[in-house]
């Protein structure tokens, strides 16, 4: 198809899905932190937001290293991966999508708790005097009040994993079919002078960053139209 | 019974507010901004966390062992703005907290005038309708007490106007205990039966709204726009003048009316004044209410007046008060316990 190499199909669907996956986690487990940052009133809550958007400027290299350290045979993940088995999570699908779930969480995070503070309490407050449980309230009231900001958490999450290049370097290696994502096999193609297949890689990766930017923009004008 | 005691400190003023008031009826929370008063009813609704005793009919919601959630309370809760769920209709809101209740929907959405508005958008409302549907959510979420704070008070004078109504039918119709936060008299004059009067954090004077405004220990009755509010009972209706008769306890008061029916509870108020007294009946004078009164109390209320709590009749019945110079009084030798007349000027029917 298109006269690629199948691995690029490989690499496609592997990327398709680590960025599918990383980000239903991510909308489970950013949403709970955003929750509880929106809400709480501890006072070492901001200690806590600093750690998750860590990986906003610290080098992807530094992270990938933690990670090689904490997956790897010596770390805990080695007996997490025992639990099938295998002995280490480094060099593994599941140790990828474990990388990107950290590093793209301040992604998913950062919109979904803004969306939540400016909501306020009042309709919460509403929620809680019509005799609703706060689990009720939670699903009723706040997730569809910060619909947008879920919608650019997704988005923005689902992006930066599909662009993620260091930390892949680092705890993915590039296996072919395990953790040979896209934005590996360019640097591989162009390692190799296939130039090429990294043209068509690098112009497609532009179109998608494209449209991701573009619909994000669209969301955000829509949801400011039909406005509070 | 409501019974409120709440203590504690907000934001650099001390909140120290006990009162106990009937599970029946508008009760007004009444005061300055600042005094406190929606920090009383945050903390009844467990919106808000204050130590303290609250209990509704027996019920005890809070005391100092248990706190029970607000979503565990049954009270209604209107705020200041209607603050409507945005991604809801009006019918989506409306039936956020609907369970089957004392009161039905269609008859919610009938008195409060909803039925053309329940597919809308709240984003598509008037400030007034806005505040008739959060008050018709309230309502249907079945409390056994409806919390208000000042629901009126984001709204325009012409918009306070149109909902007024739906409040005094709404008490006419429903046995639903309510708690009306304002800071503006001539709202709680109008739907009030009783008064908690709070000022810088605590509670100054409860009781029925009539006793408040005649004692002449308070500022209520010593202020520029002291009234009293007159339960009364229509006799009769002339419609050749458009004046209605109204039976108050010790006395019988015309005022301009549209048709009303006879028999029908009415409020009149009475503005301090409106009213001057005369030692002798006059007989010809454009004046129409002309009462027999006795003077029960005299405070000084400025430098040159004296306001005086007058009772209807001889001095039992209902309470008027009057604001007269000090020269005016000196001359007509007036003291308490004295019997003369009233001319009340205008006595005005509250409209509904």
């Amino acid at each position: 198809m298109l006269g690629l190499p199948p691995d690029i199909w490989t690499s496609i669907r592997l990327t398709i899905e680590l960025a599918t996956l990383t980000t239903i986690i991510l909308l489970i487990v950013g949403t709970l932190i955003a929750w509880w940052l929106a809400r709480s009133k501890a006072w070492w809550k901001e200690g806590v937001a600093s750690v998750v958007a860590l990986p906003l400027v610290l080098p992807p290299t530094v992270l990938g290293f933690y990670l090689l350290v904490t997956l790897g045979p010596n770390g805990p993940g080695s007996w997490i991966a025992g639990l099938w088995g295998a002995r280490t999570l480094a060099f593994t699908f599941e140790g990828l999508v474990f990388g990107s779930v950290v590093y793209s969480m301040p992604f998913m995070v950062q919109p979904i708790r803004n969306a939540f503070q400016a909501m306020g309490d009042r309709p919460l407050e509403v929620a809680a005097t019509l005799r609703a449980s706060p689990m009720k309230a939670f699903w009723t009231v706040a997730v569809p009040l910060a619909r947008p900001g879920f919608l650019t958490g997704a988005v923005l999450g689902f992006a930066h994993t599909v662009g993620e290049f260091g930390i892949v370097l680092m705890i993915g290696g590039n296996i072919p079919g395990q953790t040979k994502v896209l934005s590996v096999a360019i640097y591989d193609y162009v390692e190799t002078s296939q130039w090429r297949e990294a043209s068509i890689l690098a112009a497609g990766m532009v179109v998608f960053a494209f449209i991701v930017i573009l619909s994000m923009t669209l969301i955000e004008k829509r949801f400011a139209r039909a406005g509070r | 019974m409501i019974e409120v005691r709440f203590k504690g400190v907000l934001g650099g003023f001390t909140l120290d507010a006990a009162f106990e008031v009937p599970s029946r009826g508008v009760t007004g929370l009444f005061g300055p901004s600042g005094s406190g008063k929606t920090s009383v009813l945050r903390a009844i609704a467990g919106l808000q966390r204050l130590e303290g005793y609250c209990a509704v009919a027996g019920d005890v919601w809070q005391d100092g062992r248990s706190f029970r959630p607000t979503h565990k309370r049954p009270v209604g809760y209107v705020f200041q703005e209607a603050s409507l769920f945005p991604h809801l209709s009006v019918k989506g809101n409306l039936l956020y907290g609907f369970t089957r209740s004392a009161v039905g929907f269609d008859e919610t959405v009938e008195l409060l005038g909803l039925s053309r508005l329940l597919e809308r958008a709240p984003a598509n409302l008037s400030g007034g309708e806005r505040q008739r549907v959060a008050i018709g959510r309230a309502l249907l979420s079945d409390p056994k007490l409806l919390l208000m704070d000042e629901p009126l008070s984001a709204l325009d004078r012409q918009t306070k106007d149109e909902i007024l109504p739906f409040l005094e039918r709404l008490h006419a119709s429903l046995a639903l205990p309510v708690l009306y936060v304002s800071h503006d008299i001539a709202e709680v004059e109008r739907l009030a039966d009783h008064l908690v009067l709070m000022q810088a954090g605590r509670v100054i004077a409860s009781g029925p709204l009539g006793q408040l405004q005649s004692d002449p220990t308070l500022p209520l009755a010593l202020s520029r726009d002291a009234a009293v509010s007159l339960g009364a009972v229509v006799e009769a209706y002339d419609p050749a003048y458009g004046l209605a008769s109204l039976r108050v306890d010790g006395g019988l008061f015309l005022a301009p009316s549209p048709p009303v029916a006879i028999g029908s509870a009415r409020r009149l108020r009475i503005f301090a004044g409106d009213v001057s007294l005369v030692r002798e009946r006059p007989s010809q004078t454009t004046i129409v209410n002309i009462l027999a009164v006795r003077i029960l109390s005299a405070t000084e209320s400025g430098q040159h007046e004296i306001t005086a709590v007058l009772g209807l009749g001889d001095g039992s019945g209902a309470r008027l008060l009057t604001r007269v110079t000090r020269r005016s009084w000196d001359l007509l030798e007036l003291a308490e316990g004295i019997e003369l007349y009233a001319q009340v000027k205008g006595a005005a029917l509250v409209p509904g």
